[in-house]
């Protein structure tokens, strides 16, 4: 079976949508999303409808710190922009799509894979993989060959070896054989607001018979996206943002 | 899990019956196995996963399980299953038979045109790998099969490095990965992923099968890997007296210490030794003794200073460095053409560093040549066109290094351009539209049947009518 995994869509119709299609050419037949599924974007309703469709259908979703925010809370440890971003998705959700987020369990395991939105080692508390030293200890507590991760928007992969963990840049489109007998944690990027200097959609298929993983960049109608940003009277920099890529 | 020591012949192992072991390797386990299914034959390889046995043994067996999914083509084997069984995990691969390039080597020092011959065929083999983003990293001619068709086929890829993938041999080993006999320079610096690296071990087998010697011995210990950074091989004719100097130029160019100072490319080993008449003979070919110790305390010193080169991917070294082939018709292609065809060739090579451009033309044998003196005529209207074509390259005023020029013969025009693109193993090919002539309309056009038959990029120049050509020109 190929699963596609897709994190970081903070309420970003257009990126979702165009992922969605990408993964299915790629013949994709279960879903996974990683987190953040609302938060700095223009379409948070339409994006939970969207998902929700997919949960019903058997897709694994789990939760992020913006779905987390979105639900309430005092929000102090967010800079200005995201919190801005937060309120204002606060007032857009009703009591379906409140009661949606609030279900999201932490950490989703499927055979020896594990997903989660920032970090195994405590899921509640969002720390950034940023270094090969966090990755090691995300995939000691994941205890599973292929961990995915969100939360950081950029493509990375870890792979543990006897001298330590070592990273690598995926390159889009390569698929990787991802062997057994060594630990692997995969973070496939930003659906909805990618921040490598790269403005297309990212997200990662993982094809379990082939034990295959590709990364993937979709290019989006992102100026739509922008301006229904603009729109909504949310900040500025949340649409700038979406046609930098950064 | 049962322990691989149980794999006897008879034993059922996923699709396959083992028929017998091959080998046992300090790594891996080798057997040849028969497919249950009336499918392919093959080798299967299972790593040694025993209580003590260092990591990397796994490691390399990963890096093949993983990169040899990515290739294919003829010189390498094909993966046919690969996976986890109840013995562990394994692979079978395709059977190459054939004569493995160690014994031609242990016959060394073997004639010139022979070395020609072996190099030709593991160079192509080896650009071949490097084209699918590919580095070998372990070039030794037991990891070496001659096809009896004569190409090469490389094997044991558990050292190897693509550019696409993680590298997991490297994270293995804190050492430098390699033989000691063949490794390159920059490898024994770390440095992976460089085509050259395996240009230098390229030369090292080459040195062997025409001298019967390796170049740097055998070292053992990391100062002795350390001296071919400073100290040049002994010139291979001070071993064979009468290796021919073009020889020891494309030996020695491939051994040079610095990656930059080598061939770019394989294809360019490969397309010298099929032309020895056309290696541009520098001081590398007529050396007579290795240089002074004032050359290798300037290398020492230059090695202490060295920045580490910048990191590409397999392929964007070789996109530094293609090989354009030119064709020309110097009896029809008209003046404003050959211009044309120089503007392309100048905007085409124009940034790249290590092209290497090929004029070609075809000559026809004509009812002239059939005669009884045809031979003679031949190689007056052979040596005509040479010069016509060196006179169309002039104006280009590029380094005389970097072109070549043949003429070649027969009748299917585009068939024999098409041979000479793969066997030069040309990135582009540039050829002119001729007009229509009655004798096109007659024969069909070359270039629309180049441009559909090339095993690569193909750019047909066409003048502009205003430049005055044929106003009729019509499609190539």
């Amino acid at each position: 079976m190929k699963i596609a995994v897709l994190a970081d869509i903070h309420a970003n119709l257009e990126a979702l949508r165009a992922c969605l299609a990408h993964a299915a050419r790629e013949g994709a037949t279960q879903y996974v999303f990683l987190g953040d599924l609302v938060g700095y974007g223009a379409d948070p309703v339409a994006c939970l409808g969207l998902l929700a469709d997919h949960a019903a259908r058997g897709a694994l979703l789990v939760r992020g710190n913006h779905d987390d925010a979105a639900l309430g809370g005092l929000c102090e440890t967010m800079n200005f922009v995201a919190r801005e971003a937060t309120y204002w998705t606060r007032a857009q959700l009703g009591g379906g799509e409140r009661a949606f987020l609030a279900a999201l369990p932490y950490t989703a395991r499927r055979d020896d894979l594990l997903f989660v939105h920032a970090d195994v080692n405590a899921p509640g508390k969002w720390n950034y993989i940023t270094s090969s030293l966090q990755a090691g200890r995300c995939m000691d507590a994941a205890q599973a060959t292929l961990t995915f991760a969100g939360h950081v928007h950029h493509p990375s992969l870890y792979f543990a070896a006897g001298s330590g963990v070592h990273h690598f840049q995926p390159v889009a489109g390569a698929p990787i054989l991802l062997t057994g007998r060594r630990r692997w944690l995969a973070i496939g990027g930003s659906v909805g607001q990618p921040r490598d200097g790269n403005n297309a959609a990212a997200y990662a298929l993982y094809d379990e018979e082939q034990r295959t993983l590709k990364y993937f960049r979709v290019p989006y109608d992102h100026l739509s996206a922008a301006r229904k940003i603009l729109a909504a009277g949310l900040p500025e920099r949340l649409a700038l943002r979406l046609h930098r890529g950064e | 899990m049962e322990s691989t020591a149980h794999l006897r012949p008879g034993t059922q192992f996923a699709a396959y019956r083992v028929q017998e072991k091959l080998r046992e390797g300090g790594m891996a386990l080798l057997y040849r196995v028969a497919a249950g299914d009336g499918g392919e034959a093959g080798l299967l390889k299972v790593p040694k996963l025993e209580f003590g046995s260092h990591p990397a043994c796994y490691a390399g067996f990963e890096v093949e399980q993983m990169i040899l999914g990515r290739l294919a083509g003829p010189h390498v084997p094909r993966l046919l299953a690969s996976g986890e069984s109840d013995f562990g995990p394994y692979l079978v691969m395709e059977e190459i038979a054939g004569k493995s390039l160690a014994e031609f080597a242990a016959g060394a020092p073997l004639p010139a045109a022979e070395v020609a011959r072996l190099g030709v065929a593991l160079a192509s083999a080896l650009h071949d790998l490097h084209r699918q983003e590919v580095v070998h990293h372990d070039l030794k001619p037991s990891h070496v099969i001659l096809r009896e068709d004569g190409r090469a086929a490389l094997i044991d890829f558990g050292l190897a490095f693509h550019g696409h993938l993680p590298d997991l041999a490297e994270a293995e080993s804190e050492k430098p990965l390699g033989t000691p006999a063949y490794i390159s320079p920059e490898q024994i610096a770390g440095v992976r992923g460089d085509p050259r690296s395996d240009v230098f071990s390229l030369g090292v087998v080459l040195y062997l099968l025409a001298t019967g010697r390796l170049p740097f011995g055998e070292p053992t210990g990391m100062g002795g890997l350390r001296r071919r950074l400073y100290f040049d091989p002994l010139p291979p004719r001070r071993i064979v007296a009468d290796l021919p100097e073009w020889l020891q130029e494309i030996i020695l160019h491939c051994l040079e210490v610095r990656a930059d100072d080598r061939y770019a490319t394989a294809a360019q080993v490969a397309h010298d030794l099929q032309h020895p008449d056309q290696v541009t003979l520098t001081q590398r070919g007529r050396r007579r003794k290795r240089a002074g110790p004032l050359v290798a305390a300037k290398r020492w010193l230059a090695a202490l200073s060295a920045e580490p080169p910048p990191r590409r991917a397999p392929t964007a070294h070789l996109a530094l460095a293609p090989q354009v082939l030119v064709a020309i018709d110097t009896d029809s292609d008209s003046e404003p053409l050959f211009q044309a065809l120089r503007d392309a060739t100048r905007r085409i090579v124009g940034g790249e560093r290590h092209w290497r451009v090929s004029c070609v033309s075809v000559l026809e044998p004509s009812l002239l040549t059939e005669q009884e003196d045809g031979a003679e005529i031949m190689r007056g209207l052979h040596m005509q066109r040479l010069v016509e074509l060196h006179h169309w390259a002039q104006p280009l005023g590029l380094p005389q290094e970097r072109l070549r020029f043949h003429v070649l013969e027969g009748r299917d025009v585009p068939a024999r351009l098409i041979e000479y693109a793969r066997a030069s193993h040309a990135d582009h090919i540039i050829i002119g539209a001729r007009g229509s002539s009655g004798r096109r309309r007659l024969l069909g056009s070359v270039s629309s049947r180049v441009a559909s038959e090339a095993p690569c990029t193909v750019t047909v120049v066409r003048v502009s009518h205003s430049a005055g050509m044929n106003t009729e020109s019509a499609d190539a």
